[in-house]
């Protein structure tokens, strides 16, 4: 197996607050091979959104305590000094966020605000920053890049903007792309072009990717491996086929269930929400977070944690269900509607 | 009630119950102004521009596009929230484009909206009694000490504790906010309810409770609704029909099965290729339609059918100069399309084997 691009080892962010410390993310560990992409799931406030921007470094122990090991290209960049945790930043690792309009600066050109990223980092004139940014605006396909780098972002659609903010984050040729929620903020046609635009540019860039989503249909497109994350915790890991056709827990099953679908060819299916609101991370309920929501909870599940236990190759899942049930209640229940 | 809808899901010119909305050439233009003291007009925006649409009592109709389509404009001109430019808008037989004072007060209690933004569309400062208890308060049709019994049996209705009247919106999560603006549209007990986007700001599984809540709610008031949504899977799952809307105008309308298997407007087309489907098979068999670029400015709309410049089929100039009108298709619906499609997008899933 090759060496691992990034490395998480048992990760937990934990915010002080009046109310008592904000679990938001609570032991996780994962890693991302070169050239993969990898789709995370879950709610809002599952963490999922936190422990990236933990990897990011956006987070840092000035605002919330925290533990484990991110190890990226063989150096744990918790441990990083601040001045060179920047030399990542941007270069190495990059991110794009869910609302392109707030991202992006409104009192600057785009092409400005681009080529600014770029002479952060490189040794290069204003002038030469320019002309990387155009080049890099054509990429992403922005039509006229050399008028459109002159323009303010509100001269910019929805999705242009995404482009451009794309275009700023591979400007420097990272090796991980951090997408969180890219799509979210925009319609569906230009969802699927920016997806696809995605796509190409991890070929052509050679670089990783994570997509950070709550949608499961953005990821059964676009990802190799997909994990579930819930309460803080990643409930479920796998391949993208072991998550749709063989899932081992509650909570995706939960998640498939309650997605409208577009091939029901009965006049009104009833979707099956998961039942009660997402638990409290300052006072989780004992044992399986997922418990007071589970329609297949026993007595074990509120009283001992689960452990992420591998059923085979990449899959794991965090359930005390025996693996015959789970394949039992997965057929019976969730794969009957698809 | 399902197989009355079935009959009508596809209204023939002639049916002879009275639509409960009757939409007939609706036209919206906002203009745009140039000059600070002497405004001149120099154009306008035509957010709806020619539009034909009946809702039946009892029935539920989507409403899809993309931002800008002019979705959202229609709905605010049926809720009599705008002022129509042009064509008219009829309530159970009535028309009710212009009317005023009194009987626009009377009207509002037939028709109410819940909004997308469960965060901006309730009063921060307000308890969530005050709340489902303004439109009481304001229509007079409950006494004054029966408020609180009512807005308490709204609040269970809609699946929320009723200790919690006197409790502010932020208190309550995204969901919970959602069903507030539910029960308070319900307050007057309308016919007809606008639900515009009222599921896409929330995650999946709470937006599956809030389509329960509506479905249910339908069942036992007999309401009517007109349910906007960009996303396509949401809307079919709803809707009895759904009309699909293109920069202004409807370009296909159908029952949602129908529009799934055939779509016949390459736009409907492109809508069903773009949305992801959970499941990574179908999702690697579905034919995709990528469009280019963004939709045309509504100033200033292409000639011709709409959209001639992104459709794969275009075949100039019989599209850009002459503009198609929604015709019957073989399949049952309407789409104004001069070069229908003929394939389906997304092919049989093993589901539909196993059914």
């Amino acid at each position: 197996m090759p060496e691992p691009l990034l490395e998480v080892k048992d990760l937990s962010v934990h915010f002080p607050t009046d109310d008592g410390l904000v679990k938001a993310v609570d032991g996780i560990s994962f890693s991302v091979q070169p050239g993969e992409t990898l789709g995370v799931v879950g709610e809002s406030g599952s963490g999922k959104s936190v422990s990236f921007l933990t990897v990011m470094g956006l987070i840092t122990r000035k605002q919330a305590q925290i533990e484990g090991e991110i190890i990226f290209q063989g150096q744990d960049l918790l441990m990083l000094p601040s001045d060179e945790m920047r030399t990542v930043q941007g270069a190495k690792l990059s991110m794009i966020f869910q609302d392109p309009m707030t991202s992006l600066h409104p009192y600057y050109k785009v092409g400005v605000q681009i080529g600014e990223a770029i002479r952060v980092h490189q040794k290069v004139s204003k002038q030469e920053a320019r002309e990387q940014a155009i080049e890099m605006l054509r990429r992403v396909g922005i039509p006229r890049p050399d008028e459109r780098a002159d323009q303010y972002p509100h001269e910019f659609s929805g999705g242009m903007r995404q482009r451009a903010m794309i275009a700023m984050a591979l400007s420097l040729n990272p090796d991980l792309l951090i997408a969180d929620e890219p799509t979210t903020a925009l319609d569906v046609t230009v969802q699927a072009q920016i997806l696809d635009l995605i796509d190409r540019l991890r070929e052509e860039f050679n670089a990783a990717v994570v997509i950070i989503t709550h949608d499961l249909g953005v990821v059964a497109e676009h990802c190799d491996h997909i994990q579930v994350m819930y309460a803080g915790k990643i409930v479920e890991a796998g391949d993208r086929r072991d998550i749709y056709y063989n899932s081992h827990h509650p909570y995706t099953w939960g998640l498939l269930s309650s997605i409208p679908r577009m091939d029901e060819t009965g006049d009104k299916e009833r979707l099956v929400p998961i039942r009660g609101l997402p638990p409290s991370l300052i006072f989780p309920p004992p044992g399986c977070a997922f418990h007071p929501r589970c329609p297949h909870a026993f007595d074990k599940c509120s009283t001992d944690i689960p452990d992420l236990l591998p059923s085979d190759g990449h899959h794991a899942s965090r359930c005390h269900l025996t693996l015959a049930d789970k394949e039992r209640i997965f057929k019976e229940e969730v794969l009957v509607r698809s | 009630m399902s197989v009355q809808v079935n009959e009508r899901a596809e209204p023939e010119p002639a049916t002879s119950e009275t639509p409960l909305i009757r939409v007939h050439g609706l036209r919206k233009f906002f203009p745009i102004t140039r000059g600070i003291l002497f405004q001149k007009r120099v154009g306008d925006v035509h957010a709806v521009d020619g539009v034909d649409l009946e809702v039946f009592k009892g029935e539920t109709v989507g409403l899809v596009g993309e931002t800008g389509c002019g979705k959202s404009t229609l709905a605010r001109v049926i809720m009599r929230l705008y002022e129509a430019t042009e064509g008219t808008v009829e309530f159970e037989g009535q028309d009710i484009t212009h009317v005023k004072g009194k009987d626009l007060r009377e009207l509002r209690r037939e028709m109410q909206m819940i909004f997308q933004d469960p965060f901006a569309s309730l009063n921060p400062r307000k308890t969530v009694g005050s709340i489902v208890g303004t439109p009481f308060r304001l229509h007079g049709t409950v006494p004054r000490n029966k408020v609180k019994g009512e807005v308490q049996q709204l609040m269970e209705l809609v699946g929320l504790n009723p200790e919690h009247y006197n409790r502010y919106p932020h208190e309550f999560s995204g969901g919970q906010r959602q069903r507030i603006g539910v029960a308070r549209s319900l307050a007057l007990r309308p016919k007809l309810i606008v639900c515009d986007e009222p599921v896409s700001a929330l995650d999946v599984s709470i937006q599956a409770q809030v389509l329960n809540l509506l479905e249910d709610l339908q069942e036992e008031f007999n309401l009517t609704y007109l349910f906007i949504a960009h996303d396509l899977s949401v809307v079919k799952h709803v809707s009895d029909r759904v009309a699909v809307m293109y920069l202004g105008k409807i370009v296909e309308t159908a029952k949602g099965p129908t529009l799934y298997r055939t779509p016949k407007h390459p736009y409907t087309g492109a809508l069903l290729s773009a949305v992801p489907i959970a499941d990574p098979d179908l999702a690697a068999a579905k034919k995709r339609i990528i469009l280019e670029g963004d939709v045309p400015s509504p100033i200033d709309p292409p000639s011709g059918c709409r959209f001639h410049p992104r459709c794969p089929n275009a075949q100039l100039p019989k599209c850009s100069d002459d503009e198609p009108q929604l015709e019957r298709q073989s399949t049952g619906q309407l789409a104004a399309c001069h070069f229908p499609l003929a394939d389906r997008i997304i092919q049989t899933g093993n589901g539909d084997d196993s059914r």
